[in-house]
């Protein structure tokens, strides 16, 4: 991966905590307390988001909030127009999510296939009573009727300029940044 | 015909000379560079084939060629394998008995050479079954068929092994009176059931079943036995191991009346082959390890193999596209066996033209005991000629095969060169690469 | 990511990444197969075929199920009797399944190679997976070996490096020990072969393992035992005296599990001769993993399935 020049951070790492903490009071609210509540992040970079969220919302309740994993490879639509890839984990916590309240995680909302396969997932998993979606960047382009319940930040971008998040447990550095040139590996979102 | 001038070809790769062919013999040779030869006949040159740049050889003797007729003509015919015989150099060829019905009669002997007299482009010889229906049990009537029109020979069950040391005795004494040569193909059948493959590392790890060279090689060393208690003359057909050469080089040198041949696939095709799993590379005896190749080579330079002979064994396409263990064996060889025999010996060196000559024409005619075959290229000698192109070939193609099998495994090689012209008794059967 | 080739031949073509990637991709299979809802739309729209010429209900099965949890259109292909007597059948039968559409054949075959000339003699386009051809090699057989190994002896994790697996029985005619030495050595195990002379093959000097013929040795060092199974008809052949004479000297009954240490476990690729390689009180002990194998053969499945199916195939370039 090679960042070039025009690359431009839109997001610092102060940026990121304050919306991790917002997105995270606004679940509280709008679950109305978080009995039922599960994090799933969607792999790769929902993951630590959903980590941090459901760390946040465990701080604002005084309980735990169960957290886990959710890989929607195998119910991609895409799968046929790229080279296989390999599966991330899936970690789904112990009690399951009949009747709970889901919030699935994920970095950047673009097209909203990620999350269609993602609504998939969880129909195979279980019955929840309530799906919820929580972003970092909602860059826009959607392809089908999907949006977001919560937002870090709206960014509108024009198709051709990639979205890059990054994150402190896979990254290093936390950080959102825009590039206009195509740095080949195309946010899937 | 009249006469026909072969000019400019150089006998045995030495000198060029003008060859004068008349009513089937030579009857002239002049270097090529002396102008004003009287060796010219005064009138009645019919033919004049251009033979420059290439070498002049005896033609072709093969001791060991499967015609497949009759019985599996959807395979090969008298008639296309005396084609590709006569495309590949040869003028004579030993058409082996494992037929349908197998040549254990003089009956049917006496078919095989009439149709390859009508063929009438190479001498079919036909070869004898030791036992009848090549079963293993009761000796054929090998004086019926030494003495019928065929004047049969040599003997052999090629593809099955005279197996029974007893009726291997007595086949080996009882050609004595004709001064037989029984053509031993020696491969131990309990050693070998359901064999595939030469047996070792890599049939182990292909799970192929492994065809031993032990299997070859205690036959090769009982039957050199057998032939020194009877005093008998042995022939062992196509010679695949270091093993084999081994016991051959010990009895020769004990005196033993052994002649020995080796298919040019032994000569040039490894084991490895096998690994694709295609079933062109499956063979009887099995394609065997580098070090054996080496060793039959050795054995040819030095003349412990007396001959090389093709084991052209034509298989329709069916036989072969399929699974390895369902295939045919054997592989198609007489239109290649000059250009691979070329590649391995002359271009390497290791044989002059003359001892390649001796090795795939003198030799194998005498062990067959045909008249006017494997003579010298000089006056007098029976024309049976062949003329050798060293410009290289594109690759090999099937379409180039006249046979009616393309089961060959050079297809797509680069060959050596190519057989320009063929006399056969003083007439043109080739003639610039295509049949007369 | 390393990626498989098109076809899935011999272990032997799986280097240690591309091994290892289709081990973590069962795990992750696995989790599926323990939920409810079984079935995941990966491959829908695929079709697969199980070319079986030769018996194998168990085998067939769990292909069978591992390309329908996928969701893949499953064709059954059952060969009566030998191909190998009918000769140009398996050319025919291929280009019938290519005339279908196949996606990949999956392909069992009574003789050595057959898949490999189904993959490359130009009769078909799709991918190849041997599910055992003759003697030579069984693939799947060995991931799913390896799977089980990994699972207890290595914590699901990782590779085999050090483990040590006795694989005991009739090796000469055994493609499930071909294929797990290949393996099981790229992997890092380290493996014992044992066996009388008369079923180990000449050239297996050659194969990266040891050979040992004597059971009781050997069965100390292990952390895992693999039971080959001994077809009474080799008796026919030869290769041993009498099944009671191969049973007291190969067989693993309950004094001899004794041997093993504490935590090594039994394995077997099935159908089991109970009272011949194996005691009915041993296959049945805590020891023997031979149930869970056969779970973890569809889980392995499913992964080979989704990696070579669940792409674009060699035509897109990749990133």
């Amino acid at each position: 991966m090679v960042f070039l020049s025009s690359a431009r951070v839109v997001l610092d790492q102060a940026d990121i905590s304050r919306a991790v903490r917002r997105i995270s009071h606004e679940i509280v609210e709008n679950s109305r307390g978080s009995d039922d509540l599960i994090i799933l992040g969607i792999p790769t970079r929902g993951v630590p988001l959903a980590r941090r969220i459901a760390e946040t919302v465990a701080q604002i309740e005084g309980h735990p909030v169960p957290c886990g994993a959710l890989d929607v490879t195998l119910y991609r639509d895409d799968l046929r127009l790229r080279e296989v890839r390999a599966l991330e984990p899936t970690d789904i916590p112990a009690q399951g999510i009949d009747g709970c309240t889901v919030v699935l995680v994920d970095d950047v909302l673009y097209s909203g296939r990620t999350i269609r396969a993602a609504l998939d997932a969880v129909h195979d998993l279980g019955r929840p009573a309530i799906v919820r979606l929580a972003v970092m960047i909602d860059r826009g382009h959607r392809e089908l009727p999907i949006r977001p319940d919560f937002i870090g930040k709206n960014l509108p971008t024009a198709k051709d300029e990639t979205v890059r998040v990054r994150f402190v447990e896979i990254d290093g550095v936390d950080d959102v940044m825009i590039d206009s040139e195509s740095v080949g590996d195309a946010d899937a979102g | 015909m009249g006469a026909v001038v072969l000019r400019g070809g150089a006998p045995y790769g030495l000198d060029p000379h003008d060859i004068v062919i008349d009513d089937g013999v030579i009857t002239a040779m002049t270097p090529s560079n002396q102008s004003g030869s009287n060796a010219l006949p005064a009138e009645g040159v019919e033919l004049e084939l251009d033979a420059s740049g290439c070498t002049v050889i005896p033609g072709l003797v093969d001791l060991h060629t499967h015609l497949r007729e009759p019985g599996r003509e959807d395979a090969e015919t008298i008639a296309t394998g005396s084609q590709a015989a006569a495309m590949g150099g040869f003028t004579c060829v030993h058409a082996m008995a494992n037929t349908s019905p197998v040549a254990d009669t003089a009956g049917v002997v006496e078919q095989v050479w009439r149709r390859g007299v009508e063929a009438g482009i190479v001498d079919v010889r036909p070869v004898g079954a030791v036992t009848v229906g090549l079963k293993g049990e009761q000796l054929a009537e090998l004086g019926a068929m030494a003495s019928s029109a065929a004047s049969v020979r040599v003997f052999s069950d090629d593809g099955l092994c005279v197996h029974d040391p007893l009726l291997m005795r007595r086949a080996l004494e009882y050609v004595k009176t004709f001064d037989g040569v029984v053509a031993q193909h020696a491969q131990d059948p309990r050693l070998t059931e359901a064999a595939q493959m030469n047996e070792g590392a890599l049939s182990a790890r292909l799970g192929l079943a492994g065809w031993p060279a032990v299997a070859e090689e205690a036959i090769i060393a009982r039957d050199v036995l057998l032939a020194e208690h009877v005093g008998s003359r042995l022939h062992v057909c196509h010679v695949s191991t270091a093993g084999s050469v081994e016991v051959i080089r010990w009895a020769k040198t004990r005196g033993i009346p052994v002649t020995a041949e080796v298919t040019p696939h032994h000569l040039l095709l490894t084991e490895e082959l096998v690994e694709s799993f295609d079933p062109i590379y499956k063979v009887n005896p099995p394609l065997r390890r580098a070090e054996d190749v080496h060793a039959l080579r050795e054995a040819v330079v030095e003349g412990t193999i007396d001959i090389i002979a093709t084991d052209h064994a034509p298989h329709p396409r069916e036989d072969k596209d399929c699974e390895w263990a369902a295939a045919a064996m054997g592989m198609v060889g007489l239109e290649t066996a000059l250009g691979i025999a070329v590649e391995v010996f002359i271009e390497s060196g290791l044989l002059t033209w003359r001892d390649l000559a001796d090795r795939m024409s003198t030799i194998p005619a005498r062990i067959g005991q045909v008249a006017d075959q494997g003579m010298p290229i000089a006056p007098g000698s029976a024309a049976n000629i062949t003329v050798w192109d060293p410009s290289p070939q594109g690759p090999l193609e099937v379409d180039a095969l006249v046979g009616k099998s393309g089961n060959s495994p050079y297809l797509g090689r680069q060959m050596p060169g190519t057989v320009r012209h063929v006399l056969f008794r003083g007439r043109p059967s080739v003639v610039d690469g295509a049949l007369a | 990511m390393q990626m498989l080739g098109k076809h899935l031949l011999s272990a032997g073509d799986l280097d240690r990444a591309q091994a290892l990637m289709i081990l973590d991709t069962t795990a992750e299979l696995a989790s599926v197969t323990e939920r409810s809802v079984k079935k995941l739309p990966t491959l829908r729209g695929r079709t697969v075929v199980n070319l079986f010429f030769e018996d194998s209900t168990r085998t067939r099965l769990s292909f069978e199920l591992a390309a329908k949890r996928l969701s893949a259109d499953v064709i059954t292909f059952s060969a009566k009797g030998s191909s190998v007597s009918k000769g140009e059948s398996l050319k025919d039968t291929a280009l019938t399944l290519e005339a279908m559409g196949a996606d990949a054949v999956i392909v069992r075959h009574g003789a050595s190679g057959a898949p490999y000339r189904l993959a490359t003699a130009g009769w078909i386009d799709g991918s190849v997976i041997n599910a055992g051809d003759g003697t030579h090699e069984h693939p799947t057989q060995a991931l799913l070996d390896a799977y089980t190994l990994r699972s207890h002896i290595c914590g699901g994790q990782g590779d085999l490096q050090g483990v040590h697996v006795v694989i005991v029985g009739d090796v000469l005619h055994s493609r499930v020990a071909r294929s797990n030495v290949l393996l099981l050595h790229t992997l890092g195990a380290e493996v014992t072969l044992v066996a009388p002379p008369t079923l180990i093959p000449v050239g297996v000097e050659s194969w990266p393992c040891s050979v040992s013929y004597h059971l009781d040795d050997a069965l100390m060092q292990a952390d895992a035992v693999m039971m080959l199974r001994v077809q009474a008809e080799r008796m026919a052949g030869s290769y041993f005296p009498s099944t009671l004479e191969y049973s007291r000297l190969y067989g693993l009954d309950a004094p001899r599990l004794e041997l093993l240490k504490d935590r090594a476990i039994v394995m077997h690729p099935g159908p089991m001769n109970r009272g011949l390689e194996i005691s009915a009180d041993v296959a049945d002990s805590s020891r023997a993993v031979i149930v869970e194998q056969v779970a973890n053969g569809v889980n392995v499945r499913m992964a080979c399935l989704y990696l070579l199916l669940g792409g674009a195939g060699s035509q897109a370039g990749g990133d």
